[in-house]
């Protein structure tokens, strides 16, 4: 056994050398969000296609729906567009959209010009929602379920194997809770 | 003519130059005071600068440019002005963006590897050397290779007791 004293620092060389690695792997852009199996903050906004209607987080109360935030500025939110456009066609979820810190009219024309892939967006020019909600790099999705508790935020562009492996199986889930 | 550009040292200079002049447009500058209220400005840049700006990782929210960051000392202004403490509001952007926005990670069990890492690791090291020479003090001085001045004093000394009685037959 004490012959064997003199591997500990290689040991040591490799725990530390494995942990640099793992880090390497680890996106620090990617925080992780205190907002998880909590209630989704309160909001009340006007819908983007129509200022005199506004959406309430109670309205949702009672069903399994999808909050994708984005902006007609948004670079990769262009990038994940046609994904989400298909994905709604599924009508899997109601998705409704953040429309965030905006023009209403530039993000009117992103919507007509790309696909309308949501049941309403709502408008927040100020970002102030977008702050409740914890966005800090649009797109961001969110899944909340019929108690309006939030169950998964995505932060980036969607992906095709997000949605499948994480997105879909995740509403099945919580559908099946409801019924 | 002679090509002054193509000279190294002027080459040299011009790349120097040029560096000098991109680090100076990333200087941070702080951010333009909004409100009228210098008190009060002062307590948000205090606040600010102890939060973490989210989309540029490296920056305070008080020292970052970034929309986000200029919404969140909005925010702080705001809340200061219902009359928030400076903890309401540390609680109010932890709880949207999590810890990560502390420069001063709280002490959690998630968190000890972080605060305590070094300190653990610096003992660590301190115990192998008090061991180590413990360890050879305890041994005999014939362990050891003698040292070269231990070798040189001896060779003289040996020369010198050599030396004498040659000396005294001539």
């Amino acid at each position: 056994m004490k012959r064997l004293w003199f591997l500990i620092p290689l040991a040591a060389f490799f725990a530390l050398a494995t942990m640099l690695a793992l880090g390497l792997k680890l996106d620090p852009r990617e925080v992780p969000s205190p907002l998880i199996d909590k209630p989704a903050p309160k909001f009340s906004l006007a819908r983007l296609d129509d200022a005199s209607k506004t959406v309430r987080l109670d309205d949702m109360h009672g069903k399994v729906w999808m909050l994708n935030v984005w902006a007609s500025w948004c670079v990769a939110c262009r990038e994940e567009h046609p994904m989400l456009v298909e994905f709604s066609k599924k009508k899997l979820v109601p998705i409704y959209g953040l429309d965030y810190k905006d023009q209403r009219a530039d993000a009117n024309a992103w919507l007509a010009n790309f696909g309308n892939p949501y049941d309403a967006s709502l408008f927040d020019d100020e970002g102030r929602v977008g702050i409740d909600f914890g966005v800090y790099g649009v797109p961001e999705t969110f899944v909340i379920d019929q108690n309006g508790v939030i169950r998964m935020k995505h932060i980036g562009p969607l992906t095709a194997e997000v949605l499948a492996t994480k997105i879909e199986p995740l509403l099945e889930r919580l559908k099946k809770a409801d019924a | 003519m002679p090509d002054i550009l193509g000279q190294p040292t002027v080459r040299r200079l011009l790349a120097a130059a040029t560096l000098a002049l991109l680090a100076s447009t990333c200087v941070a500058k702080e951010a333009v005071p909004e409100a009228a209220d210098p008190a009060l400005e002062a307590r948000m840049t205090r606040i600010t600068s102890e939060l973490r700006c989210l989309v540029c990782q490296n920056q305070t929210i008080a020292d970052s440019n970034a929309d986000l960051a200029a919404d969140l000392r909005r925010q702080t202004r705001e809340l200061l002005k219902q009359g928030k403490t400076d903890r309401e509001i540390v609680d109010y952007m932890t709880a949207r963006y999590g810890d990560f926005v502390l420069y001063r990670p709280p002490l959690r069990a998630t968190t000890m590897l972080l605060w305590f890492g070094p300190a653990i690791m610096l003992l660590g090291g301190a115990a192998v050397l008090v061991v180590v020479l413990r360890r050879r003090g305890k041994l005999s001085a014939d362990a050891f290779e003698p040292d070269e001045d231990d070798r040189a004093e001896a060779a003289l000394h040996a020369q010198a007791a050599g030396a004498a009685p040659e000396g005294s037959k001539a």
